[in-house]
């Protein structure tokens, strides 16, 4: 049984319809790529798994529960840790409140977290809002993995970094994946960087599930036909 | 150490001197003063809880202060009266008895805030600040209509109640206790501000869908900090009660919740110590400027005008910085 199964998903901001019948399937410990153009619905798809946008019609299963009337703190509960897009630590909080705010029982501490990401372990008493941007994103991820997650959803998770931070924190996404067997959504649009967590990827148009295969099957035309790339 | 945490010793020791001194200079009108001070600081403590840290702008704690007063009021008033207030299932005369009016209170303060919360924070915003202002409306209406506890005239008791080892008709000695009260609640807070609770409180105020999206449930962690804010506030509200010996529809009144929130904003908003400066310098206003003119809160408009436009960390705000202390 896989751990995160969609299947026929449409769903709706108002009136106006923003998934049609997207399907995809996540197994336990696989890297799962979501791509596709801006405004394709791959956020709106991680809104959905996270309970935070209701669907209309089709089914989401996580672990094989049924997750229609689940609200969103239960999906987290559930096992569903989301790093959203554009950081969005707690400003007011300092980078250890923010992460103990979140903590869960499990292999994620405070500890094993500034072991992966040590500079938030200097940033200690600093608060949130003060950190740079990757210094946040790392916070962000940090959050996520305290709620000791089996389910990682990254949403851009290095959108508007410098390079060097950006290439730090593939690095520890990596690390994640290799020493952790954490199950990993990635929403990105970087092929570099998502070859190296991502073992399918599903690809995104209007709203649809276009292309779903295993990433090294994505050739120049699929990439070239459905991201610009 | 950090300035506000310098500030807080310093507040505390004053609260400690100041009063004894009072009384070893024969001044025992001080020590009221303060210990007035001291149990509006308790209230004004509990209304932080909701506003400071969980960002609940309440305008209807006077609920809960006026509950804690009438819990007073009635079982005091019974056992004053010789009239039972239970005789099913088991007798009871009513207590005179500290610890056991501040129980009650806290329970009936709790359990109010419980029925309040559990309506009132369904919304956010203006509709919730009139909700909490509309629930205080309707229990200062119910009193105000309930005769048999004096109705509008309010209910006096002839003597304070007691404290087993105290003589609490002695001010110093009613002054400690309050003081002891008073330190105990603002230790409670700051744990909670500390734990893992608090820092859900704090940051269900900031987003309330980030939080949920890690698992916590923004409704409960509020409700439990607007119950126990309540609590703290009816326990305020029973010493008030007991400080004058007299309670009124007045405690229910909206005027009451906005003077407790006058305390939180005067002193800072989300400041530990805050109530406890903002109760401070709204008493020693009244004291004076009141004994000056009987259009005191013309002044006191000026000095809220002049926190909010200028130095809105409040009092403690302007002696320790803007930034919230983590200590």
């Amino acid at each position: 049984m896989s751990l995160l199964n969609l299947s026929g998903i449409s769903a709706f901001y108002g009136t106006s319809q923003a998934l049609f019948d997207v399907s995809l399937e996540l197994e336990a410990g696989e890297g799962l790529a979501l791509m596709g153009r801006n405004g394709m619905g791959k956020s709106t798809t991680v809104k959905v798994i996270c309970r935070m946008l209701p669907h209309k019609d089709g089914t989401i299963h996580f672990d094989g529960q049924d997750m229609a009337r689940v609200p969103s703190y239960k999906a987290a509960q559930a096992g569903i840790g989301l790093v959203p897009e554009g950081r969005r630590c707690f400003a007011n909080l300092t980078v250890y409140e923010n992460l103990i705010a979140a903590a869960r029982k499990g292999h994620w501490t405070f500890a094993t977290v500034t072991d992966l990401f040590p500079r938030l372990a200097e940033r200690h008493d600093q608060l949130a809002a003060s950190l740079s941007g990757g210094e946040q994103q790392m916070l962000a991820i940090g959050r996520a993995l305290m709620t000791n997650p089996r389910l990682l959803i990254l949403d851009e998770a290095t959108e508007g970094l410098a390079p060097v931070v950006r290439q730090e924190i593939w690095q520890a996404i990596a690390t994640l994946r290799r020493e952790s067997g954490l199950s990993i959504l990635v929403v990105d649009k970087s092929l570099k960087e998502l070859a190296t967590v991502a073992d399918r990827a599903v690809i995104l148009e209007k709203g649809r599930t276009v292309w779903a295969d295993r990433f090294d099957a994505l050739d120049e035309a699929t990439t070239t036909r459905y991201l610009g790339i | 150490m950090r300035r506000e945490t310098f500030v807080n010793i310093a507040a505390l020791a004053a609260l400690f001197v100041l009063p004894v001194w009072a009384n070893a200079t024969g001044e025992t009108y001080w020590v009221t003063l303060t210990t007035k001070v001291v149990i509006l600081a308790i209230a004004g403590v509990g209304l932080n809880l909701a506003l400071g840290l969980g960002g609940l702008v309440s305008f209807g704690h006077a609920a809960f202060f006026g509950v804690g007063g009438y819990v007073m009021g009635i079982l005091a008033s019974h056992l004053q009266d010789y009239v039972p207030l239970l005789t099913w299932p088991f007798l009871f005369e009513g207590s005179n008895q500290m610890p056991v009016i501040w129980l009650v209170a806290l329970v009936f303060g709790a359990l109010t805030a419980l029925s309040i919360g559990l309506l009132s924070l369904r919304t956010s915003g203006v509709y919730f600040i009139m909700i909490t202002l509309a629930f205080g409306q309707m229990l200062f209406y119910f009193a105000i209509s309930w005769p048999a506890y004096g109705g509008e005239d309010g209910l006096s008791i002839y003597v304070r109640n007691e404290f087993p080892g105290l003589n609490t008709l002695v001010p110093i000695e009613f002054y400690g206790l309050c003081l002891t009260v008073l330190v105990a609640v603002l230790f409670l807070v700051w744990r909670i501000s500390l734990s893992s609770f608090g820092l859900a409180l704090g940051a269900a105020r900031q987003n309330a869908e980030r939080l949920q999206a890690v698992g916590i449930e923004p409704f409960r962690i509020r409700l439990t900090a607007f119950v126990i804010s309540g609590a703290i506030t009816a326990l305020a509200g029973a010493m008030y009660a007991d400080l004058n010996r007299f309670v009124s529809p007045n405690m229910f009144s909206w005027q009451t919740s906005g003077e407790i929130m006058v305390f939180v904003i005067l002193g800072g908003v989300g400041r530990l110590f805050g109530p406890v400066l903002g109760a401070a310098l709204f008493i020693l206003m009244e004291h004076i400027l009141g004994g000056m003119s009987e259009f005191w809160h013309i002044y006191l408009g000026f000095v809220l005008l002049g926190v909010v436009l200028f130095a809105r960390g409040g009092l403690m705000g302007l002696l320790a910085g803007r930034e919230v202390s983590h200590d």
